[in-house]
């Protein structure tokens, strides 16, 4: 099967084709390594965000994510390599860049016994600001965050949703250029998720902030992010627009899936199927998960009865058989042969 | 329109303050965390009077002696660790770490805080302390000396909670860091003046540094000014102090660089 995505190790490719030359990038990192004892969480990354963008990085847990954005936000060095964000260097100038980036981590980091509004005043104190600019950057901040009249209870009386409202409020309190956002979604309902992907456009759209999120949902980077990078095991699988890595895998997709006996083998005659549809013009490739049959093709429509023909023919039952287009699953699997997540399939 | 609000590195003191004005705004909202503080120290004091006070033959003023144990005991391993190590473990502490805060500052503030603290609770120990009768020799002088060489005291011990909370981000850990205070307590002269006490105890109170702290909180209240007592304390307080404080900022300084 052939991939036409490229490599991430060559620099080339982990920059942004709309990159103005000589601009600089907002995020970039450089061979960038970071090992905790025997483990290597981050195995040699490149990359580069353009300011303005919005960047999603996408991995399974355990990938390396969480330990990527702690080095950009200066809570780790790295153990080799370097990391550069919004110009300066996470090492050497660690105080230029937290105030230029706001970060809102996976868990909410809170405190229980202040009231949303004493912790959004702190984080003002601490990035220098004057009583008067607290007071507007606070109706601002409420403004693109919607806290409600919560403000003024004690954080240890709010809700899952409410939280991770005030943490992103609380990233945004010093106006930055660069927000980070680790796994922002994770354990939202869907209208929470909804509202987080609202605010994040529109932190973009209306403010030009550059955004850097990790995720493990496949949707949110489809439905957010500008260019995607693919992690796995501490390393860059892919990097490139959404819809350009999906298109490299082909047009469509048929999935078979297929009944079993009791012992989990396929009824009928496999080998003999596989065989068939490889003979196949309109196939492109044919990929086997358990008791399902990926097959990718320029043209589904047109393919799709000589499939179910090949598959009769060969005596396998057919529990389902679905047309569909790519999504950044199928492409997770081409380059790293695992799924992002346990049984996330559309 | 008028230039977007940037944030900017707000300073050393401004930070202090900050930390320090958080830490003390929870004090009310937890009560639970000063409370024991006072009542304690309050309840041994008396408890030792009852059962001792005979012991001292009208010798001396055993009142005036054992009320330094009272503060001593209220103040020594009173700190914010227990919140710091909460705001470790909630990733509040992260959260700080990302602003351009200067890092001692997360300590210093809460230090800050705590100075504050021991002198309030000084004000209800020697309010017990003059019910039963007790009077500064070195009057109200004294009396402004004692409560802050009894600050400097407890903020000469808050580095040990420190350093175990920073170390160890175990709430677990901290907790049972008081317990090390106790064996150092109660081998001194806190309860029984030295030339009483048995002779191993005696030997080990000679190098006990609360025997000389305690020994300058006394001075102050039946002896008048005595220079060279509190000057004693003084040195003895200093050198906790530096191995404390050592202690606290080599374990912050490992916290923020490895920020685990």
């Amino acid at each position: 099967m052939q991939t036409t995505v490229e490599p991430a190790s060559s620099a080339a490719s982990a920059y942004p084709a709309g990159l103005r030359p000589g601009a600089a990038p907002a995020v970039q990192t450089v061979g960038l390594v970071r090992r905790y004892g025997e483990v290597t969480a981050v195995d040699g990354i490149d990359l580069a965000v353009a300011e303005g963008e919005i960047f999603g990085f996408l991995g399974p847990n355990g990938a390396g994510k969480s330990t990527f954005i702690r080095v950009l936000c200066t809570l780790l060095h790295p153990t080799a390599g370097s990391a550069t964000v919004a110009g300066f260097d996470v090492v050497d100038h660690p105080q230029d860049v937290r105030l230029r980036i706001g970060v809102a981590l996976q868990e909410a980091a809170l405190d229980d016994r202040q009231t949303g509004r004493e912790l959004l005043a702190l984080q003002g104190r601490l990035y220098g600001l004057r009583s008067a600019e607290i007071r507007s950057r606070l109706d601002q901040v409420l403004d693109l965050v919607d806290i409600g009249s919560s403000i003024d209870r004690l954080i240890a009386t709010y809700s899952g949703g409410m939280k991770r409202r005030l943490d992103l409020a609380a990233a945004l309190m010093h106006n930055p250029e660069i927000l980070f956002l680790d796994e922002p979604t994770t354990g939202l309902d869907p209208t929470s998720r909804e509202s987080v992907w609202a605010e994040v456009r529109r932190l973009n759209s209306e403010l030009g902030m550059t955004i850097f999120l990790t995720t493990q949902y496949l949707e949110e980077a489809d439905a957010l992010a500008d260019r995607v990078g693919f992690i796995a095991r501490g390393r860059l699988a892919a990097v490139g627009a959404p819809d350009e890595l999906k298109r490299s895998i082909g047009q469509d997709l048929i999935v078979a899936d297929l009944q079993t006996d009791g012992a989990g083998r396929i009824r009928g005659d496999l080998a003999g199927a596989l065989a068939d549809l490889g003979d196949l013009a309109a196939i492109d490739s044919v990929l086997t998960e358990d008791e399902r049959l990926v097959l990718s093709t320029s043209n589904g429509p047109a393919a799709l009865s000589a499939v179910a023909v090949a598959l009769g023919n060969a005596h396998l039952e057919v529990k389902s058989i679905t047309l569909r287009t790519p999504t950044l699953d199928d492409v997770y699997r081409e380059l790293t042969h695992s799924p992002v997540t346990g049984g996330e399939a559309r | 329109m008028s230039a977007p609000i940037r944030g900017r590195e707000a300073g050393m003191a401004r930070d202090v303050v900050s930390v320090a004005g958080r830490a003390l705004r929870q004090i009310p909202r937890e009560p639970a965390s000063v409370l024991p503080a006072v009542f304690i120290p309050a309840f041994f004091y008396a408890v030792n009077l009852g059962a001792l006070e005979k012991f001292a033959k009208g010798a001396f003023d055993y009142k005036a002696f054992l009320l330094p144990m009272a503060i001593a005991f209220a103040v020594t391993g009173m700190s914010r660790a227990p919140t710091l190590v909460t705001d470790i473990q909630s990733g509040y502490f992260d959260r700080l770490c990302m602003t351009p805060i200067r890092r001692s500052a997360l300590l210093l503030g809460l230090m800050a805080a705590d100075v504050v603290v021991i002198i309030a609770l000084c004000v209800p120990v020697l309010a017990i302390g003059f019910g039963v009768g007790v009077r500064f020799s070195s009057g109200v002088g004294g009396v402004l000396a004692f409560v802050a060489f009894s600050a400097l005291w407890g903020l000469a011990f808050t580095g040990f909670p420190y350093a175990v909370a920073l170390k160890t981000g175990s709430p677990a850990a901290v907790n049972a860091s008081f317990v090390v205070f106790f064996p150092l307590f109660f081998l001194s002269d806190a309860v029984v003046p030295k030339q009483s006490l048995t002779g191993w105890m005696s030997a080990i109170a000679t190098y006990n540094p609360i025997t000389y702290l305690l020994g300058a909180l006394r001075s102050l209240i039946t002896a008048g000014w005595q220079v060279g007592t509190v000057l004693e304390g003084l040195a003895a307080l200093a050198g906790i102090g530096l191995v404390s404080m050592t202690l606290a900022l080599t374990a912050l300084r490992g916290r923020v660089l490895k920020g685990s």
